[in-house]
């Protein structure tokens, strides 16, 4: 198994790392048994996401994959980011080996679930954006 | 950059002297061991030699010595051979830890779906198993005990002279996969009553592709691997002529300076924990006496395996771990868990194995790496964080 330099480079020095502490969605996916827990938060205004920061508990995929999707969702529309998909972060990487891709659905997950985080905080049913968060068990298939 | 191979455990290099050795065997002196002319007797003379040296280093005859591709292929011979032989007599109960190597668990699972019974025995928080354990699983139907010598990733050593005593007493054979033993620390098949031994070069500065099964006189184990004469008619294939004289080569010169080196290494190993466990929330996993000479395994909670791995790369240190994320499967290494340690302490793990050629300012050095990537990568972890907000409440997580 061999990451791409893209992902090296990701891993190695990761872009938007750490807390936004007056945070408008914060986001939580991931287990510690399985070996990778993600953290997402995104300052929200007028309905672009002017900052992202992440903290990750995982492998380098995890944590470039952490590191790239807050990249490519920072300074988007809200409605942009809830369309963003693993594949995306997948290519943007220059790909993941076959069983690291689980670690792009952790990073679409947990982008998801800082934006349902927003809207929750705003009384508005995350579901009726069409935001479904999945199982932990379901994104990593880890033997729980 | 400096690089620090600390992964001697996985493989080690080949030392000049081995080299030398075998180098006429790959130009000069390649002729066929089984050829009848002088210049095929050459290179089966210097079989010969190596047999005896491999003999002597382990307390036997050379008679007793059969090599082959190396330690897995000796472990699928060793117990495939002794439950054909267990089956023969109507006997198909093997006796285990759950802390082998995969050649060895493996090929329990076939021989599980041929109709065998394993039974696992626990090794416990120290990672050593119970001769008590051994004696109160075996039942008349027990053909084979096949336990390790030392353990890969935990480092520790198992009673293997009084299960040899024991095995003996009760009339049944007694494998060992010794590895990472042979080489490292003194093992001596009489004195430990073992009737089959596998071992590998490539632990022991001898090239990869090559190993010895120790056969005790008189156990007629059936052949792995059928074809022509070569090893008394017991494993097939023209010989692996340079890696066979490697391996002699390698096994004396590691006997020689075993007591030496193991001095040497249990002085750095020692150095290494130490330092290591200053970083808050580590531990080291398996006995921290009764292991290996050069053998460091550790845990540090809130980081995982793979990234603390690819950071110390980044720095030149070579070391191992037995997170999932390494072990190519959802969950981390069976002798992590086998010991006790949860999923998530055990995704934090490293194991950095020493050599001769370790230096103390290589431990040094790793020391002052180490520190600082923990602290990276705690500091972007939740689960570090869940792990200090859970002690703000007074709860210990793991």
């Amino acid at each position: 198994m061999e990451y791409s330099q893209k992902v090296m480079e990701h891993f190695t020095d990761p872009h938007n790392v750490g807390k936004i502490e007056d945070a408008d969605g914060v986001g939580e996916i991931g287990n510690a048994k399985c070996g990778d827990i993600m953290k997402m938060y995104l300052k929200i205004e007028n309905d672009i996401i002017v900052d992202a920061k992440f903290n990750t508990y995982g492998c380098a995929s995890a944590i470039a994959t952490s590191s790239m999707a807050t990249d490519l969702i920072k300074g988007q529309p809200v409605s942009e980011a809830l369309k963003l998909t693993n594949k995306a972060v997948v290519e943007a990487l220059d790909g993941l080996p076959p069983v690291k891709i689980h670690c792009s659905v952790l990073a679409e997950q947990a982008i998801k679930a800082a934006l349902a985080d927003y809207y929750t905080r705003q009384g508005i049913d995350p579901a009726s954006k069409g935001i479904v968060i999945k199982d932990d068990d379901e994104i990593d298939a880890c033997s729980v | 950059m400096r690089m620090i191979y600390a992964d001697n455990a996985a493989t080690t290099a080949v030392s000049a002297h081995v080299l030398q050795e075998m180098l006429p065997y790959y130009s000069e002196q390649y002729g066929n061991p089984s050829s009848l002319y002088a210049f095929g007797q050459t290179a089966h003379r210097a079989i010969t030699k190596a047999r005896g040296q491999v003999a002597a280093a382990l307390g036997t005859t050379e008679r007793e010595i059969y090599f082959t591709s190396g330690g897995s292929e000796a472990d699928n011979w060793a117990i495939k051979g002794a439950a054909a032989l267990g089956k023969a007599k109507g006997k198909t109960h093997i006796i285990t830890t759950t802390i082998e190597h995969h050649a060895v668990l493996h090929t329990l699972d076939a021989l599980k779906k041929e109709g065998f019974t394993v039974t696992y025995l626990p090794v416990y928080e120290n990672g050593i198993c119970r001769v008590e354990d051994v004696a109160a699983a075996i039942t008349d139907e027990t053909c084979l005990v096949t336990i390790m010598y030392a353990n890969n990733e935990i480092g520790t050593i198992q009673p293997i002279g009084e299960i040899g005593a024991l095995c003996r007493q009760k009339g049944v054979l007694f494998h060992t996969d010794a590895v990472q033993a042979v080489g490292h620390i003194p093992v001596d098949v009489q004195k430990d009553q073992i009737d089959l031994l596998s071992l590998s070069g490539h632990k022991l500065h001898a090239p990869k592709g090559v190993g010895a099964l120790y056969c005790r006189k008189g156990i007629r184990l059936p052949n792995l691997i059928e074809g022509g004469a070569q090893e008394s008619g017991r494993r097939a294939g023209t010989e692996n002529v340079p890696g066979i004289v490697g391996l002699g080569v390698a096994i004396t010169d590691a006997v020689a300076a075993m007591d030496e080196n193991a001095k040497k290494l249990s002085v750095l190993r020692d150095k290494l924990l130490d330092g290591a466990l200053q970083i808050s929330h580590s531990r080291v996993t398996g006995d921290r006496t009764h292991r290996l000479p050069g053998h460091c395994s550790l845990c540090f909670e809130g980081v995982e395996g793979e990234s603390l791995l690819l950071l110390l790369d980044a720095k030149g240190v070579c070391g191992s771990s037995g997170s999932a994320c390494t072990s190519g499967s959802l969950d981390p290494s069976h002798v992590l868990l086998a010991i006790g340690l949860p999923h998530e302490v055990a995704h934090g793990s490293l194991r950095l194995t020493l050599s001769d050629d370790t230096t103390p300012e290589d431990i040094d050095y790793i020391l002052s790496v180490l520190p600082p990537i923990i602290d990276r990568l705690r500091a972007m972890s939740p689960l570090w964080e869940h792990i200090l907000e859970a002690e703000a409440q007074g709860k210990k997580l793991y």
